[in-house]
């Protein structure tokens, strides 16, 4: 079986840094690929160079067989690739509505205006707390409220595969573990996903395949479920104790 | 005093025509496009070429506001896009926008010359019509009435169509745009187009209001759009609307009831003391944008 996403020897340079150094791997159609490594170790910088917002030193990215690397990023989203980034990006200035609207707007929809506006109001009952402040401007959420408006509006660009970078990233335990089911009520719907977190312990439980970066390269990789049971990952990311 | 409000607006809705563009391409790039002048004056100039090839004003008029957004889109190729990315492309961006409109009005005098062009006798039904104590050309009521026709369809795609949302979205943060599948070049080159066909539009407006275009013409709205833009808040489509009928009425109340010397001088008064009240001008956002 070919790979949904296929990434092979991808290079991410700064100047002199090489924060990307030869980097392959490849996800599925309908798993969830966890990607995990310490502060600094390449994962932004890998999820932006598939995204096109960073163009990559060399390497291939694969989807579906076709060559997105070097495209600019509104073709890798044409392509079905949606990044939701570190940091977010949501649009400050723009009511939620707008935000939610703006996502639906990054791809055609089959059925149209009618599909995309249904598509949009699925979302808003799946985030309750989306729903009461659609008309407010979309600065003025708290950080968990963005990062679920952020996550809304990558799954209404209806996407071949996700990219999530750090969803949990700031946000409290009770968020956190709310964002994880989230994103597993995502891939249920038949979403494939590829999952950056430093948050390592929920990102293997919710995974199926795991790769650990550091240092601009893959140091581990395996199912989920055998990582976070070898002892190397054990004591350096996950404080030894992992249910 | 009606008669004055009416000349105010009608003055004003030319000013507010012209800083729309002015506002919407600071807006989107945070950078003025100090060839916005040039836009008015070449597009005023072709539909002047047009009505003097037998054309009607109601086909020049279309045809020079769309050439008047092709101009934009040449502007935004020379000027803007080179530059972009270059971490200093604010400064250098308004210097290049001055040589491009050195060289629109380079172009205008050699094709149109030095001397005041006019448009042909006839060009305009000449009518009067009485509007309570006062009277109005119906020339002056249809400059009011397309000028705000215009600023009406702007305001209605930036707020509800796709590509609006896709102008706000890129003049909030490129990168977030980006994220949305947005072409933010493609974007750009669009709200080029969209500024200079309403600066262009201004400047036909004008041409035919006071029926004088010289290569110079954008001189007289040069300094007054932006200080329209700043009055009514860098970038803000709204402030610029408010803050061009405001500075139209300033001005003709200031010549009726002061002198008409002071017309400039009571105009940046306001202006300054609007900005010690509010810095961010009438509706100028607080937030900084992202990267
Ligand atoms: N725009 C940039 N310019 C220069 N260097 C950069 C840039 N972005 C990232 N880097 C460097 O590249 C390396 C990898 O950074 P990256 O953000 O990809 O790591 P990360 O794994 O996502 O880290 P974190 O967990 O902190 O988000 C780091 O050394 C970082 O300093
Ligand atoms: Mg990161």
């Amino acid at each position: 079986m070919t790979a949904l996403l296929e990434v092979r020897d991808l290079r991410v340079g700064y100047g002199h840094v090489e924060a990307v150094r030869g980097v392959s791997f490849s996800v599925s159609a309908g798993e969830v690929v966890a990607l995990i490594g310490p502060n600094g170790a390449g994962k932004s910088s890998t999820l932006n160079a598939i995204g096109g917002l960073v163009r990559p030193a060399s390497g291939s990215v694969k989807l579906e067989g076709r060559e997105l690397a070097g495209l600019p990023s509104h073709a890798v989203v044409a392509a079905g690739l949606i990044l939701v980034p570190e940091g977010r990006a949501i649009l400050h200035r723009m009511t939620v509505l707008e935000n939610l609207i703006a996502g639906a707007e990054a791809r055609p929809w089959p059925g149209g205006r009618g599909e995309a506006r249904a598509a949009v109001e699925t979302q808003v009952r799946r985030f309750p707390s989306l729903q009461r402040r659609l008309d407010q401007p979309a600065g003025a959420l708290s950080g968990g409220e963005q990062q679920m408006l952020a996550i809304a509006r990558g799954v209404l660009g209806r996407p071949r595969i996700l990219l999530l970078d750090e969803p949990s990233m700031g946000l409290a335990p009770l968020l956190v573990r709310q964002i994880f089911e989230i994103i597993e009520e995502i891939n249920k719907d038949g979403t494939t996903i590829l999952l950056v977190e430093q948050n390592a312990r929920m990102a293997l439980q919710t995974a199926q395949n795991a790769y650990v970066l550091e240092r601009g390269e893959i140091a581990l990789h395996g199912p989920a479920a055998d990582l976070a049971k070898d002892p190397r990952l054990q004591a350096a990311y996950l404080g030894g104790d992992v249910a | 005093m009606a008669q004055q409000i009416l000349n105010g607006v009608f003055v004003g809705s030319i000013y507010a025509l012209f800083a729309v563009g002015y506002t919407l391409v600071f807006g989107v790039l945070d950078i003025l496009n100090l060839a916005h002048a040039a836009v008015f004056m070449l597009s005023a100039f072709a539909a002047l070429a047009l009505t003097e090839h037998g054309l009607s004003i109601w086909i020049a008029m279309p045809l020079g506001i769309l050439a008047g957004g092709v101009i934009g889109i040449v502007l935004e190729r020379l000027a803007f896009r080179p530059l972009r990315g270059r971490s200093d492309s604010n400064i250098s961006g308004l210097i290049s926008s001055l040589a491009v409109a050195t060289v629109f009005e380079a172009i205008a005098l050699q094709l149109f010359g030095p001397d005041i062009s006019r448009f042909p006798q006839g060009t305009f039904p000449d009518r009067t019509i009485a509007i309570g104590g006062a009277s109005a050309s119906l020339l002056q009521l249809c400059i009011v009435g397309i000028s705000v026709a215009l600023m009406a369809v702007l305001t209605f795609l930036l707020a509800r169509t796709r590509l609006g949302r896709r102008i706000r979205a890129v003049a909030e943060s490129p990168r977030a745009a980006r994220i949305l599948g947005v072409d933010v070049d493609k974007v750009i080159a669009l709200a080029f187009f969209i500024s200079s066909a309403l600066g262009g539009a201004a400047g036909i407006l004008f041409g035919l209001a006071f029926n004088s275009i010289s290569p110079d013409v954008g001189r007289s709205v040069e300094l007054k759009g932006l200080a329209v833009i700043i009055l009514g808040g860098m970038g803000s489509v709204p402030g610029a609307v408010i803050a061009g009928f405001a500075l139209g009425l300033i001005e003709v109340f200031t010549v009726a009831h002061v002198g008409s010397s002071y017309r400039d001088a009571i105009s940046f008064a306001v202006l300054f003391i609007v900005l010690i009240a509010r810095p961010r001008g009438l509706l100028g956002r607080a937030a900084a944008r992202e990267a």
